[in-house]
């Protein structure tokens, strides 16, 4: 599905400065019945979120309204474990556009551009520079250039380049997507197919 | 002639590439696509609103298996969202000309156990499923992986996905394993000195005498966990072994084909001084029956041993201490003698025969522990039917033990088989995040032999003191 286009994205971010956030924790299992792409956002994080009666749990970063903003900024090796797109489409769906970490899960940073979240990677150290500043603010903002490939503290004005490759890019700018461009090469593969060993 | 040495990986996604993009990934050819009832109804939607069909129906197999019962398979699904998905497979498949092995077809399964052991999974392919554990099909020289659903819609309308080239690395380990350490043990092993991001960005090679003496139920356990270490996947150049076990397969092929098909899989090895971008190297000795701690994969150390204190883990120290809250394990305790309430022989991971094997070695003679709840799955009804043929239900059954009807189960808790808040279960699985099991259920991550021991002592037990 194409999806919205992505350039220049400026706001406040969440801060969830746990490593390892796997899919399971983004969306549970149990969530995962429906065989549409809709509401997943309502069970974002869903036992983090909260208690087993369905009451917030209010120590958790998505239930304090300090908090908003469509970035989410999260530790290292985030969105590791299943393959679930559903945890990009919970991602999604709650409002997030951008995930910043110091390393994402290949599967996640794959299905996350194909649904039009762009994901972040920047060093460990600018990473503890993000937290630190929403620590001091929770307010303060990010702006995150995808034309210049940069990510930026505005209340210091301190940034980071980032890495995407050009493909990404031009998708991700325009809001095409991997479906557009594999369809229009369909004589190729039928040919590729044709000599194929299996 | 003379070329560059290559990997087996290069030579198997080099011969899949249909385009190389200029900064950008590669378009890459699936041979075998994989789907089940969870990941691929939203990928049929997505068909139906493009308007557009599936290319090459007869390379996809579908399975279910994620949220199916394990019980009572011949009544209908209780759960309505369940039943719904699976008979939304049942309708996409039946439109596009799919083949379908639905709950109570004497072929289905998991995904991962009832491709191999049909012959669908052969050496040299380019497989992918809409499940992170899709890695496991790199014990025959494949190269497998997980997607997301989008990718799936990619693959059912295109046959190829748009991917860049992971980065290469290979794990050896030499030397003979020790009494009462087998395959789920040298995964969990690797994690643990590695941890559960060690390998994030690369494909690996398993290399050595270890994974070269393991027959192909050990080297899938093994490829399996090969994402839980973060990598895209993991794989094994095929070999007499392999060959073995796959002649007479149903889907292997045949006659002429075979022989074929034989002098090509031959030529799936890494040259000799082919460069990889890293290179790890363990001794078999290192390892005993391994087992974990934490909330990840690569939490998890040596039976006999102590939980690590929060100094000597990789992991943060905010993160290590959330995990052992959660699990309500102190730093420095001792492991044996912990309390078991659950154990869980079964999954994509240790379902396979060998596993009922190794499970029924160490409770033959013995009962089950009258602390412990029990569930068996087999992984396909296949190896259901393998278990009762070679009377190992009956060894099963004399022990206080039942075996359940294939499906995932409680290795990711969507159907009931749910471990209860903060009860405790030695699993044969392949993930022991928090409630990934059950919501508040704590995961202890072993060996169908660790998991046996446990079953029959009720507490955290050596398995070596049992064999």
């Amino acid at each position: 599905m194409a999806y919205d286009k992505f350039n220049i994205l400026r706001s406040s971010a969440v801060p969830l400065p746990i490593e390892n956030v796997d899919t399971d924790q983004i969306i549970p299992a149990r969530f995962l019945k429906a065989t549409e792409r809709k509401g997943f956002g309502d069970n974002l994080f869903r036992d983090w979120r909260y208690n087993a009666d369905d009451t917030p749990k209010q120590d958790f970063v998505l239930n304090n309204p300090i908090y908003s903003g469509k970035i989410l900024v999260g530790g290292k090796n985030f969105g590791s474990g299943s393959s679930r797109e559903h945890a990009a489409w919970a991602i999604y769906d709650y409002g997030f556009r951008c995930v910043v970490s110091s390393f994402f899960a290949d599967i996640f940073k794959n299905n996350a551009i194909n649904v039009g979240i762009l994901p972040v990677t920047v060093s460990p150290e600018f990473l503890d520079k993000i937290f630190k500043a929403i620590e001091a603010d929770p307010k303060a903002e990010l702006e995150v250039s995808l034309p210049d490939q940069t990510i930026t503290i505005l209340a210091t004005g301190e940034n980071e380049s980032f890495v995407i490759n050009g493909y990404k890019k031009h998708n991700l700018l325009n809001g095409y997507d991997d479906i557009d461009y594999l369809q229009s090469m369909k004589e190729e593969i039928k040919s590729f197919a044709a000599a194929s060993k299996y | 002639m003379s070329t560059t040495p290559t990997t087996l990986f290069d030579k198997v996604w080099d011969a899949h590439v249909v385009r190389k993009i200029e900064d950008g990934p590669d378009v890459f050819f699936i041979d075998r696509h994989f789907i089940h009832e969870v990941t691929s109804p939203v990928a049929f939607l997505g068909l139906e609103t493009r308007g557009i069909g599936v290319m090459f129906p007869e390379r996809t197999f579908a399975t279910a298996d994620h949220n199916t019962p394990t019980i009572n398979q011949h009544m209908p699904v209780k759960d309505p969202l369940s039943a719904n998905q699976l008979q939304a497979l049942e309708r996409n498949t039946a439109k596009y000309g799919i083949s379908h092995w639905g709950l109570g077809n004497p072929k289905n399964g998991i995904v991962h156990v009832v491709g191999p052991e049909n012959g669908i999974t052969l050496p040299g392919m380019t497989i992918v499923c809409g499940d992170s554990h899709t890695s496991t099909h790199g014990a025959f020289g494949a190269i497998a992986f997980g997607i997301g659903t989008s990718e799936v819609e990619m693959v059912l309308s295109s046959q190829c996905i748009m991917q860049p080239k992971p980065k290469k690395m290979r794990i050896t380990i030499n030397g003979k394993l020790g009494k009462g350490v087998v395959a789920k043990d040298v995964p969990l092993f690797i994690l643990s000195q590695i941890t559960a991001s060690g390998a994030t960005g690369y494909f690996i090679e398993f290399a050595g005498e270890v994974f070269e003496n393991m027959s192909m139920e050990g080297r899938m356990t093994v490829c399996n966990l090969s994402i839980e270490m973060g990598a895209r996947g993991g794989m094994i150049a095929p070999d007499e072994t392999t060959f073995a076990y796959l002649k007479g397969k149903e889907k292997a092929p045949a006659g002429e084909a075979w022989d074929k098909a034989l002098a090509y899989w031959k030529t799936l090895k890494t040259d000799a001084d082919a460069k990889f971008d890293l290179e790890l190297n363990f001794e078999a000795s290192q390892i005993e029956p391994q087992i974990t701690y934490g909330t990840n994969p690569g939490l998890g150390t040596g039976i006999t041993k102590h939980i690590p204190k929060a100094v000597e883990v990789k992991d943060g120290e905010a993160s290590y201490k959330k995990a052992l809250a959660y699990m309500g394990f102190a730093e420095d305790e001792a492991i044996l003698g912990k309390k078991v309430d659950y154990v869980f022989l079964g999954s994509c991971t240790n379902g396979r025969i060998e596993d009922f094997r190794a499970f029924a070695s160490i409770v033959k003679g013995r009962k089950k522990a009258d602390n412990i709840t029990a569930w068996l799955v087999p992984g396909s009804h296949i190896v259901e039917a393998q278990i009762k043929e070679e009377g190992i239900l009956d060894i099963l059954t004399e022990a206080g033990f039942q075996l359940r009807q294939p499906g995932c189960s409680a290795c990711l808790a969507m159907n009931d088989d749910k471990i209860p808040a903060g009860k405790y279960a030695v699993s044969t699985s392949n993930r022991n995040f928090e409630g990934r099991q059950g919501p508040g259920a704590r995961t202890l991550l072993a060996s169908p032999l660790v998991a046996a021991a446990a079953a029959v002592t009720g507490v955290v037990t050596d398995p070596r003191e049992l064999l």
